[in-house]
This record gives structure tokens, sequence and C-alpha cells, in this order.
């Protein structure tokens, strides 16, 4: 494509980056106004204590923790994906890199808010640096998140760079100057010289191949968190590449919704074109099965043989009144739906496929709500309370305030982002020769 | 000391002004030998043995060394020598909940709080029901210890297992680890009598319950301290509860002290699921040659709590 061309291409993102839109406005009014509603939740939380939402003495982590798992799968598999796709140099995924590195930020910065809202006392929090003990998993976890964030954003960084110099040095949008001062100082005077694309590069593989292993690693210390304890549904060994199976998963679902909504805010048909959604559905189709063949595996071998606290964990699997239509309905919505739309080629669809991705996020949010409350329903020692809500686990508007808080902070960051830089890295496709054919991985890290 | 005295301890242990008073008229929020810096005009109004109110100046009062509340990295020592044990016995529980009862009267905590609980349990289809009192079993391997990340709940050389509740930041990771279901939250602040919600935390006396931390069962290492026997052996009326040391080999319900190997010898002491490797501290004794039919314990509940058990009768 000729120069003009991606010129085109930034003209679209004319809006947010020259100033936001009405539209815009009137979204972040509204997630505003979710994490407002949060705030709310959050002061009746901490002024009133944890009795406030559903969660006791038994289940003792609910839909937080639910959601701590989801955002942070969400944010692992943004890493992941990031990685392997500058390391594959696929051509065709060059314009959702920044989608995937977008999502990567936002769901590492907003699944760490669900375990300091499952905290007793937040007054405490930072005895977790003063009093750290390493054998804690949780320890792990703080060090795994921490790791990460920086990581990721140390690589949103370096892969915004050649887009804030673009943005520097162009006219086909008009920038408000102090954005304009923005760009020349986060563009750190990349001017593309050949000593500068080399250095660029080699750090941008560097970490792409830095953030695939550690992601892999937090997602499954955060598997082990769970995997480590010795209680029925929990303890298997399975946890670990289970969680990033379905980490990823939930990536490429989120990614398709993500392109689809893009796609049609700015009119990038040729950019995000059906190909994209095809290739991406194919993918989905493979996580899809397997995901079915992890849940096949898991209930197989414990429904075979099963000691009698695993035969009453699993009894709720397929009782109605407890949690049969929930594990069904995440069957149906992660399992048979994506099979059905993605094998048959009349139903694959740009459409069909981010439908399928709608509600196979839905379903995986579902399976972590059945990975966690089940369990925590089904200790060794009979449960025989008096009180209700020490027998079921329900969520209060406290906690379904939070979670749409967290959710609507997830989209803000990401809106923020959008005003900051192209949602297509621009300047990274124009000079795609420099990038796509590079020496080999293992000269440009010498 | 009887039950009515008992329940002021916490102001006993730091004032501990004549030997045996209870000390209503004092607050407690003050460390021991604080007292001593106050103004020597000040006096202070006490209880004496014999019923009568007496007035004392406050320099000349000293607390009693021997009951010094034990707090701080004193509490994560344990006591020398000692390895402390449970044994229980399920062939004498009825259900009686008096060992419950003292154990909230001693931890001021409500009714619905239990941190020693009394569950029905039928181990097969064709076996009969029984009762079975749980306190916590201070595991040699807790799972709770293991993933504390702040070193809020510690292991002591005595075999003990308690809380810090000043350290605690209420990850609850200790409950979702426990596999027995010991422990217990905070979830709102606590209904403590203020004197009591005022005294200084300790892990030995589990006082006072504190808003978005874990509270569980003690062993009640500070009455061991006094050289007394935990509150729930000593109320229970069919003597079901045996605490003693492993290393003298010694235990007792408060009215027969047996040996302890000996005991579990005769009448087949386990611990509960073995299996997971915890390694408890709390031997059970088998449900055999029962002094009560379960049947008569329920008659005497309300139809609520008969509602609990429904999964078992």
């Amino acid at each position: 494509m000729e120069a003009s061309t991606f010129d085109q291409v930034l003209a679209k993102f004319k809006y947010p980056l020259s100033k936001p839109s009405r539209s815009w406005w009137l979204l972040m009014g509204a997630m505003l106004v979710l994490v407002a509603f949060g705030l709310v939740a959050l002061i009746q939380q901490i002024v009133h204590g944890h009795i406030v939402t559903g969660m006791r003495d038994h289940v003792v982590w609910g839909v937080f923790i639910v959601n701590f798992i989801f955002f942070l799968g969400i944010g692992y598999s943004g890493a992941i994906l990031a990685g392997i796709f500058h390391l594959t140099r696929l051509k065709w995924t060059k314009p959702i890199h920044r989608i995937v590195e977008l999502f990567a930020l936002a769901g590492l910065c907003v699944g760490p808010i669900f375990i300091f809202l499952c905290i007793g006392r937040l007054d405490r929090i930072f005895y977790i640096f003063t009093y750290a003990r390493i054998q804690s998993p949780i320890t792990w976890d703080v060090m795994a998140i921490m790791t990460n964030l920086i990581f990721i954003g140390t690589y949103l960084y370096i892969a915004h760079i050649r887009d804030f110099a673009k943005l520097r040095d162009t006219d086909v949008v008009e920038l408000p100057g102090w954005k304009k001062k923005l760009y020349a100082k986060l563009a750190l005077g990349y001017e593309g010289r050949p000593r500068q694309v080399e250095h660029l590069n080699r750090a941008q593989n560097i970490l792409a191949a830095t953030i695939i292993p550690t992601a892999i690693l937090a997602d499954s210390l955060l598997a082990w968190l769970f995997g480590m304890s010795l209680r029925p549904g929990w303890h298997s060994t399975l946890f670990a590449p289970e969680f990033i199976l379905v980490a990823i998963f939930s990536g490429v679902a989120l990614l398709i919704v993500m392109m689809w909504i893009y796609r049609r805010q700015y009119q990038l048909k040729d950019l995000f074109t059906d190909q994209h959604f095809y290739y991406l559905g194919y993918a989905l189709l493979l996580l899809s099965i397997g995901f079915a063949y992890f849940t096949f595996s898991e209930y197989i071998t414990e429904w075979y043989n099963v000691s009698e606290t695993h035969g009453r964990w699993l009894d709720k699997f397929v009782d109605f009144g407890e949690f049969g239509i929930m594990s069904l309905l995440t069957i149906f919505l992660a399992i048979v739906v994506p099979l059905i739309v993605l094998i048959v080629p009349r139903f694959r669809t740009p459409a069909s496929i981010t439908l399928v991705s709608v509600l196979v996020l839905i379903g995986l949010w579902l399976k972590r709500y059945l990975i966690i409350v089940p369990t925590l329903e089904t200790p060794y020692v009979p449960i025989q309370d008096m009180r209700m809500e020490y027998l079921h686990y329900q969520a209060t508007w406290v906690e379904w305030a939070l979670t749409l808080a967290g959710l609507a902070l997830g989209v803000i960051i990401i809106m923020l982002l959008n005003t900051l830089a192209p949602v297509v890295p621009v300047a990274d496709m124009e000079h795609d020769d420099e990038i796509v054919v590079p020496k080999p991985f293992y000269e440009t890290i010498k | 000391m009887d039950k009515e005295q008992a329940s002021p301890r916490r102001e006993f242990i730091k004032l501990t002004v004549v030997a045996t008073c209870g000390t209503a008229l004092c607050k407690c929020n003050k460390p021991a030998g604080s007292m001593e810096s106050a103004s020597e005009e000040s006096t202070i109004k006490l209880l004496a043995p014999d019923g009568s109110l007496v007035e004392v100046a406050r320099s000349q009062i000293t607390p009693l060394p021997d009951d010094q509340l034990i707090t701080g990295m004193a509490a994560r020592e344990g006591i020398p020598g000692k390895r402390f044990v449970m044994v229980i016995d399920l062939a004498k529980c009825n259900n009686a909940r008096a060992c419950i009862t003292a154990c909230q009267k001693m931890h001021y905590q409500p009714e619905d709080k239990e941190w020693l609980q009394v569950k029905l349990m039928k181990d097969s289809e064709q076996g009969a029901p029984y009762w079975f009192p749980k306190t916590c079993f201070h595991c040699d391997d807790p799972p709770c210890v293991k993933v504390c990340p702040v070193d809020a709940t510690f292991k002591r050389d005595d075999g003990l297992v308690l809380i810090d509740n000043d350290r605690c930041i209420g990850c609850k990771f200790c409950m979702a680890a426990c596999p027995y279901s010991t422990r217990v939250f905070n979830w709102d602040e606590p209904d403590l009598p203020e004197e009591i919600a005022m005294c200084t935390s300790s892990p030995e006396t589990s006082v006072p319950s504190q808003v978005g931390t874990v509270d569980k069962c003690d062993f009640c290492p500070d009455m061991v301290r006094q050289g007394k026997l935990p509150d729930c052996v000593t109320a229970c009326p069919n003597g079901v509860f045996y605490f003693g040391d492993e290393v003298e080999d010694t235990v007792t319900n408060g009215v027969e002290t047996v040996q302890l190997s000996q005991l579990l010898e005769d009448r087949s002491g386990y611990r509960y699921l073995e299996e997971l490797g915890t390694k408890p501290r709390v031997y059970y004794l088998p449900p055999t040659d029962r002094m009560f039919p379960y049947e008569r314990s329920l008659e005497d509940l309300s139809e609520e709590r008969k509602a609990m058990y429904k999964d078992i009768i």
C-alpha cells in the first residue's frame, strides 16, 4: 500500500485522537456512572463489612474471585496472543495487534482490583509486602501480577512508539498542541533511522518472547492457588493447563468481539476483513474443542470411580436445584454453539462468529463460577447450618455492582488508550518490510 | 474460678490487683504495667475477695507476672516443653451443646458463631448416626498456615495453630484451605462489650474479635498457662473432651486423668480424615457402647435446628 493509504487509515481515527466524539463521551459517561455505582457499593462494603456480600463462612470467595480469574485470564491471554502474533510474524494479524495489547493491559489492571475486594482489612493491605511469606501462593500471585503488569506495560509502550512518532509528525489528524508535545516526548526521538529500527525491533522481540512464558506461568499460578488446596474439585493436576486454555479461549473471543465493534465504529472493513473473522473463528473452534476435551476429561475421571466427597461435589452439577442449569448452560454456550456455528460453513459469517464469541465469553465466566462456588459449597464436614445464606451462596447487589464497575473500568481504560493511539498500529503496517522480514530471531537477540 | 467470674477475665489478666478479685469496675484498655505511670494521687475502686469495695492508690497496683497477657512475638513461641493434644470420646456425646455455649461465653461470641461445632454424622448408609464435636484440629501440617500471605496464622512449638488478629488481612485463603471448615470470619463488626472491644488483642485469648479478620478455636492457651483446662472441656457434662500433653502422655477431661497412649490403644483412637495428611492433634474415640441413643438428643431440639440434620435423619 502507498503511504497515503496509511494516512487515510489514520484519518479514520480522527475521533477520538484529535478530540473525543459525542458517542465517545456518551459511552464514557455511562461507564463512569457504572464505576460510581460500584464505588457506592464499595463504600457499603467498607463501612458495614463483608456482610453486605453474599459470601459467608463456607463460600468465602464468590463473584469477586470469579471476576478475578476472568479478567486476569483476559489479561494473560492478551499477553500470550500479543507475543505469538509478534513472533510468528503472521502478516494478517498485523492490524489486530493493537487490540490484543489493549485488552491485555485492561484485563491485568482490572483483575487485581477484585482480589482487593475480597480482602477483609483493606487498611492492612500493605502487610502483603511488609510481612510477605514466600510460602503463600498469594505472595506468588502478587509477584506474578506485578511482573506481568511491568512486562505488558513496557511491551505496550514499545509497540506504540512508532505510532507516537507518526502522530508527532502527521498533519492528517489535527491534534491539540499539548498532545503534539506529549507525542514528541513519548516517541523518544524515534525517526525511523536504521539503528533505531533495529533497537526497537530487538526490544520488541525480546519482550514478546518474555511475556509468553511469564503470562503462562502467572495464569498457572492462579490455577495452583486453587489446585494446591485440599478441596474436591480443586485438588487437580489438570487445573493449570485448563486455566491457560480457558484464558486463551476467552481472549480470542474478546478479540473477535472488539474487532467487530471497532470495525463498525471506524468503518475498517478493509483492515478487519471477513477473513480475519474466519481465521479467528477457526482458532475459536479449535479452542472450543480443547475446552470440550478438558471438560469431558475432568468429569469422566471424577465420575467413573468417585470418592464420597467428590461424589457430593459432582452430584451438584447434574442437580437442577444446584448447579445443573448453569453447567448445562456453560456446555451449551462454550461448546455446543461454537461447534455448530463454526463447523457448518453456511453459519459462518462475521456477525455469527461475533455472536458466538459473546456467548463464549458468558459461558467462560460461568465456567469460572462453577470452578469456585460448588467446591466451596462442598466441604468434607457437612455444613449443617440453620442460616440459609450459609448453605448456599447468592451474590448480592454489592457484588454485581462492583462486577459491572470492574467491567466498566476495563472499557474506560481501553477508551482512554484509544484517544492516545489508533486502534490499528498504522505506523507498523506502513513500515511493514522493516519488521516483517528481519533477521532470524536468534540473530536479533544477540 | 466459676463462669461468672471468668467472663471478665481479660481485665483480670491485665490488672490482677487483689489475687482473686474480678475487676468489673476497671477498664482494660491499658496494657499491664502502664498503671505504674499513673499519678500517685489517683486511686481506683476495687472489689475485695469478701465482696466489699476498697480504694487503692494506683501506685500500689502491681500486675501479677503469672497472669500477664501474652502478646506479640511471645505468643508465637508456645509453652516450652508442651505438645498439646485433645481426645474426643464420641461414645459420650449427646449434643448437650454446653461446650459450644461455654466457648462462646469465653470468647465473647454471639450465639450463631460456633468455633466449636457439633455435627451429626453418619459414616455409611447402614451405619448409626453419632454426634461429632469438632474443634480446630491444630494440625501438625496445617494447610491454613501454609497459605497465609502475612504470617497472621502460625504453628507454635507446643503444637497450637493460632491467629494474630492484629496481623490478619482477611484474605480468607486459610478458610478456603482448611479441609475441616474450622475457621470463622467476622463478616461484620462484632457486637462486643466496650471494655472487651478495647482490650489488647492476643493470639492466646483470641479476644477481641475484629471485623474483617478470621477467628477459630485456639485450645485456650491462656487458660492452660493458668493451669486450667479449656472451657469446652470443663463445661461438658459428659466428659467428652480430654485435653492434655503428648510429651507427658497424659490427658484429662477434668474428672479422670488417663494415659494418652493407653486410651488410644484401648479405644482404637483415630484422627478424622487421616488420609488428607494434615496430621491433626485431635484424636477421636469411636462411638462404641454409646452412653446415649442419638435420637434422644434430638428430642429437645427446636424444629429449626432439627432441620439442619435432615440429610442424616
